[in-house]
Order: structure tokens, then C-alpha cells, then sequence
């Protein structure tokens, strides 16, 4: 059932459920703070519109740069900038930044512990038709593996909101992963968020009932997983979902908590599996409670051009998959 | 006080010799740029030109220098203690485990570096924030950022000298140490960077060419930097590299390597002639 401390949307699995893109979320949030606090800045590699930085280019214009498609000087920029007191915040698609600029973030911003938020965009496979080219699939490791770097990737356009707010006043450079398409925004205004803090979305109503499965799932994917839950639920199969929407710092508390209810976790990422989300969770589960682990990403692959939803199900990341998957893991502990 | 040039010039023989200790003891290290450079630091620092308190090194109107080559450690860290940074003693600890003296400058260790560098081909791109947070903040600073002219061969760099034109940040001053010299041989056998002074040009830049061992062409060079309107300005100053040293002069096998304590021995006597291999303008 759905967790009520959480606050979702009533909407959650109706058709009027509202389906936005969370770079607007970050969009209208980066402007929000942008009025809050004045050293906030904006670089943008020649992609404004389409990260949804033109809020505030419009409302700020003498606090944002346009930098051209030149990822690497970006960063070195935002660093020299915060090293004057200003708070930059980085655009570009992930692919980009950090696909291209990532020894520049490592040396500049995160040897230097100087603090900018990077913004990379049109994250995983629901690119869609770029293609494999424009889809990163590879941008939660290249950041996580980063002294003084955290790692964030919204589950919709209100949680990417309140991300970019938490991270104007979080001690740290943050990364923010946001996926291009559009998709439902099942949170509140209410729902919590905290970097550091994960969310069970979906719980079940007793321990009973408890098929022993939870999944940590994080970004695009979250509300595949909740679907999934719901379906699973009224054919008699009761599991966990949690939005791991802070990769890194993780919430260990939580993790540690739901690994010692459960009998198997499920970790769901548009990401390749190596490096991953799924994989911060596995080393710190194998370190404090060892417990077998289903990985749901991409497996050493590229993608390719498609529609977002066909790709999502071409890959094996889909509610139907994610069902199939559960299915199996009941099928073995009923042996 | 006022600094002679003459006092300039014995400064900077006496920073060459503490580098040869430095890097002898040190057994690795960095050795023909930094001892190509030297006067450019002197100049800066001594020679009236930089807004600085070392009792006081973040305050907020100093100017900045962000050193992008940051393989000239041992130059700059003989430059700061002159400078009252902080004590000399902490010189022989140079890339020992637990020294404030990493192999390349680190910020957070050591007073009046403004960033952590090594990898070549992004401080201009550091520089140019600063300066476009000095001008937001309407300050009156001028950051200055020393390069190599390897670097010159990084796309970085010159995503760097575009913003910097683009912005018009002319409180901004680069300085090139054109000593023709990078790890793999010559930067003009390595990938030719010539002609250097019209590309920066046509980037928009202001371009300085000098001699880069005469002290009070640098000096001169500095202070029209900071006088100079709307465009930012490079100085490409010609050096020798290993200045001094004559086995080390214009061999970029010494790019990367240091003298044995032999080497060293013939390396001081040779820079504690003050008539030896660096000639006296004045005389």
C-alpha cells in the first residue's frame, strides 16, 4: 500500500495524473533560488531552453553565462566563480557534463572543494530518439566515484524542485541527474525531501503479508516500480518500493533497515549497472548486511533511438519486466 | 621600501639555488620550467606589481594568481616563503608524506595558493571565473594566471581565451612561459603553437611579447596589464628553460627530472656566480 507518511499525489494512478519533465521542476526551482539568495549563478552550455535555465536567464541575466559548447572551460568557470563566493549551478545534458569535462570537475571543483551543482540532463535511455549517442547511461558513476561530490536523481519534476533548493544550501557540490521526458508527478508539495534521506513509497500492510522484495529504484524509473507494486499487490504479491533519489550520500539508515526486513533487494536504475546506484547500495549492504541483490539496469550496452517507453521495455526496465522479475524471485523461495 | 632591481636580480639567483635544494632533495620533481621562470614570479611578487597580505592571505581585495601550470611548485612554494607566507624550513619537506608541500600546489595546505592544480590546460579557465566574480562583485583586483606554452596545446585553454574575450575581462592578465620546451621535446616538433602571439590576438586578447628574464620589462609588461581597457591581456614571455644551469638549459630531458646530488653540487656553482650564466642587465 502506499505510504501515507509520505504524502503522494492522490492522483498517483489516475489518468489526471499530471506528467511533466523535471527539468521544469529544476527550472522554476533554480529561478526560486536564484530570488532567495543572490550568489547564486547560472552557466549554460549552449543548451538554456532545453535544461530549462531561461527562467533564469530572464529573471537574472547579469548572473548567467552562456559558456558555448565548451563543457570543459564551464566547470573551470564555475569553479573560479564559487572561489569568489558565488554559488554556480552547471547546465548541460549529462552526456556532456560530466561525459566530457570529467577530470575538470575532479581537479577544479572537487579537489579544489570548491562547491558548484552540476545539472546534467536528458539522463538514461528516455532520450528516446537521439539515440545512444545522447543517452548517458554512465554519468552516476563517472560522479559517485568523486571525493566531495554527491549524487542526486529526482523521481519527478517536484522532487527535481526541491533538489536544486536543498542543494543552494547543502555544504557540498551536488550532481543532479534529470531524465529529458516527461513523466508523472506523483509527489506533493508535502512529500518530504532531504539530501541523504531515501523514501518508502510503497509498503506492505503487515509484516505477514511481506513477500521479502524491495526495490530501490531512482529517477524515471521510480513510477514504473510503483505501478508494478500496486499490480503485484492485488495479485497477492506484497512488496517494497523506495525512492533512492539520494545516491550518494545514502541513506544507510533506511538501506540497512528495509535489507534486514527483506529477503531480496531490487535495485532499478536507468544506468548501467556497473558503477551505478544499484552498486552503492551492494557495497554498503555487502559491508553491514550481506543479502542477495537483483541488479535492473543496462548490462555493459548502448542504447538506441526509439521512444522513450519502447526503449525502457526494449531494455528490460519496464513495469512488465519489473513484475516478471519479482514473479521469479517469489517462484524460487517457494521452491 | 622600494626593491632595487639589482635586489630583484639577487633574489631570484638566491630562489634558483633553494629550488636545486629543494628538487635534489626531493628526488623528483619538475626542474627546467620553474628555473626558466623564476624572474616572472620575482617580478610579480617583489617588484611592486601584486596586491597581497600574507598575514592576512584570504582577504578579500588581494589580487589572484592562480598558477596553471602547477608543476612550477617548488618555484612558487620559494616564492612564498619569500614572500612571509610561510617559513622556509617547511621547503625541505617538499613531496614528503605529511608536507603541506604537495608535488603539485594544494589550496587547502598552504596559504596564498588559490587553487589546487596539475593537470595542465584549465587554470585560465579558473581565472576567468574569478574575474567575472570580481567584476559581479565590482572589485577592483586583477588576477593574473601563469601557463606553460604546452598547455597552449589543450582545447581547454582556448575555450578559456574565448570567454575571457567574450566578457571582456580585463581584469584579467595570463602570462605565458614561451620556453619552447614540453615533456615530449620541443612544443614546436610536439604541435606548433606558432604564431602564438596573432592567435591570441585574433581571440581578442591584448598581447604583451617580452623577454621573460629582463626584470624590468617584466615589471613594465605587469603594471600596462592592469592599465589596458575592455580586452584581457597575455604576456608571452621568452625564457630559457633551466635559466642558469647550463647542462639543464634547453633540455627537455629536464622537464621532468631533477639533479642527482652531483648534478646539484655543479648546478649551485654555477647560479653562485653571479656573472655566470645569468648576466647582469645593469652591468
Amino acid at each position: 500500500m502506499l505510504n501515507s507518511k509520505i504524502k503522494l499525489s492522490p492522483k498517483i494512478f489516475t489518468k489526471e495524473i499530471e506528467k511533466v519533465s523535471p527539468r521544469d521542476g529544476f527550472g522554476e526551482g533554480l529561478a526560486l533560488a536564484g530570488e532567495m539568495d543572490k550568489k547564486v549563478v547560472a552557466l549554460c552550455a549552449d543548451v538554456t531552453e532545453s535544461v530549462r535555465m531561461n527562467l533564469f536567464k530572464n529573471r537574472f541575466p547579469e548572473r548567467f553565462f552562456q559558456m558555448g559548447i565548451a563543457e570543459q572551460n564551464m566547470v573551470g568557470v564555475a569553479s573560479g566563480l564559487a572561489a569568489t563566493g558565488k554559488i554556480p549551478v552547471v547546465g548541460s545534458y549529462a552526456i556532456f557534463s560530466p561525459g566530457r569535462n570529467w577530470e575538470q570537475i575532479r581537479t577544479t571543483i572537487c579537489y579544489n572543494e570548491q562547491k558548484v551543482i552540476l545539472i546534467g540532463s536528458h539522463a538514461g535511455l528516455n532520450v528516446g530518439p537521439d539515440g545512444a549517442s545522447h543517452q548517458a547511461l554512465e554519468d552516476i558513476g563517472l560522479m559517485r566515484v568523486l571525493p566531495n561530490m554527491s549524487v542526486i536523481a529526482p523521481a519527478d519534476s517536484l522532487e527535481a524542485r526541491k533538489a536544486i533548493i536543498a542543494s543552494i544550501k547543502y555544504p557540498n557540490s551536488i550532481y543532479i541527474r534529470l531524465p529529458r521526458e516527461k513523466s508523472p508527478v506523483f509527489t506533493t508539495e508535502q512529500t518530504p525531501f532531504e539530501i541523504g534521506k531515501s523514501q518508502v513509497l510503497w509498503l506492505p500492510e503487515n509484516e505477514e503479508k511481506f513477500s521479502g522484495i524491495t526495490i530501490f529504484a531512482c529517477g524515471y524509473l521510480v513510477y514504473s516500480a510503483l505501478e508494478a507494486a500496486k499490480e503485484l499487490e492485488e495479485e497477492g504479491i506484497s512488496i517494497t518500493v523506495i525512492n533512492n533519489s539520494s545516491i550518494k550520500p545514502l541513506d544507510t539508515e533506511l538501506t540497512l533497515k528495509w535489507a534486514r526486513k527483506s529477503k531480496t533487494i531490487i535495485t532499478l536504475e536507468e544506468h548501467q549497472v556497473a558503477a551505478g546506484m544499484g552498486s552503492a547500495i551492494a557495497e554498503f549492504l555487502s559491508e553491514n548486511y550481506p543479502l542477495p541483490i537483483k541488479f535492473m539496469g543496462l548490462k555493459d550496452q548502448f542504447g538506441e533511438s526509439g521512444q522513450a517507453e519502447e526503449l525502457i521495455n526494449k531494455y528490460g526496465l519496464g513495469k512488465k519486466k519489473i513484475k516478471q522479475t519479482i514473479k521469479e524471485i517469489v517462484s524460487i523461495y517457494k521452491g | 621600501m622600494k626593491i632595487t632591481l639589482k635586489e630583484l636580480e639577487k633574489l631570484s639567483i638566491s630562489i634558483r639555488k633553494e629550488m636545486i635544494a629543494m628538487l635534489t632533495k626531493a628526488k623528483s620533481g619538475h626542474c627546467a620550467g620553474p628555473l626558466g621562470a623564476v624572474e616572472l614570479y620575482t617580478a610579480l611578487y617583489f617588484g611592486g606589481v601584486l596586491k597581497y597580505d600574507p598575514q592576512k592571505p584570504d582577504w578579500d581585495n588581494r589580487d589572484r594568481v592562480v598558477i596553471s601550470n602547477g608543476h612550477y611548485a617548488p618555484l612558487v612554494y620559494a616564492i612564498l616563503t619569500h614572500a612571509g607566507y610561510f617559513s622556509s624550513d617547511k621547503l625541505k619537506t617538499l613531496r614528503k608524506l605529511g608536507s603541506q608541500l604537495q608535488g603539485h600546489p594544494s589550496r587547502l595546505l598552504l596559504p596564498g595558493i588559490e587553487t589546487s592544480s596539475g593537470p595542465v590546460g584549465e587554470g585560465l579557465s579558473q581565472a576567468v571565473g574569478m574575474a567575472l566574480g570580481l567584476k559581479l562583485d565590482e572589485k577592483k583586483c586583477q588576477v593574473y594566471c601563469f601557463m606553460g606554452d604546452g598547455e597552449q596545446n589543450c582545447g581547454n585553454t582556448w575555450e578559456a581565451v574565448m570567454t575571457a574575450s567574450k566578457y571582456q575581462l580585463d581584469n584579467l592578465t595570463a602570462i605565458i612561459d614561451r620556453n619552447n620546451i614540453q615533456i615530449d621535446g620541443f612544443t614546436e616538433n610536439v604541435m606548433p603553437l606558432e604564431s602564438l602571439k596573432e592567435k591570441y590576438e585574433s581571440f581578442g586578447w591584448k598581447v604583451l611579447e617580452i623577454d621573460g628574464h629582463n626584470l624590468s620589462e617584466i615589471i613594465k609588461a605587469f603594471n600596462a596589464s592592469k592599465s589596458i581597457f575592455v580586452k584581457p591581456v597575455v604576456i608571452i614571455a621568452h625564457t630559457i628553460p633551466g635559466k642558469g644551469v647550463d647542462f639543464i638549459q634547453w633540455e627537455h630531458e629536464w622537464h621532468g627530472k631533477v639533479p642527482n646530488s652531483q648534478q646539484a653540487e655543479e648546478a649551485l656553482r654555477q647560479l653562485r656566480n653571479l656573472k655566470g650564466k645569468i648576466e647582469s642587465e645593469l652591468e
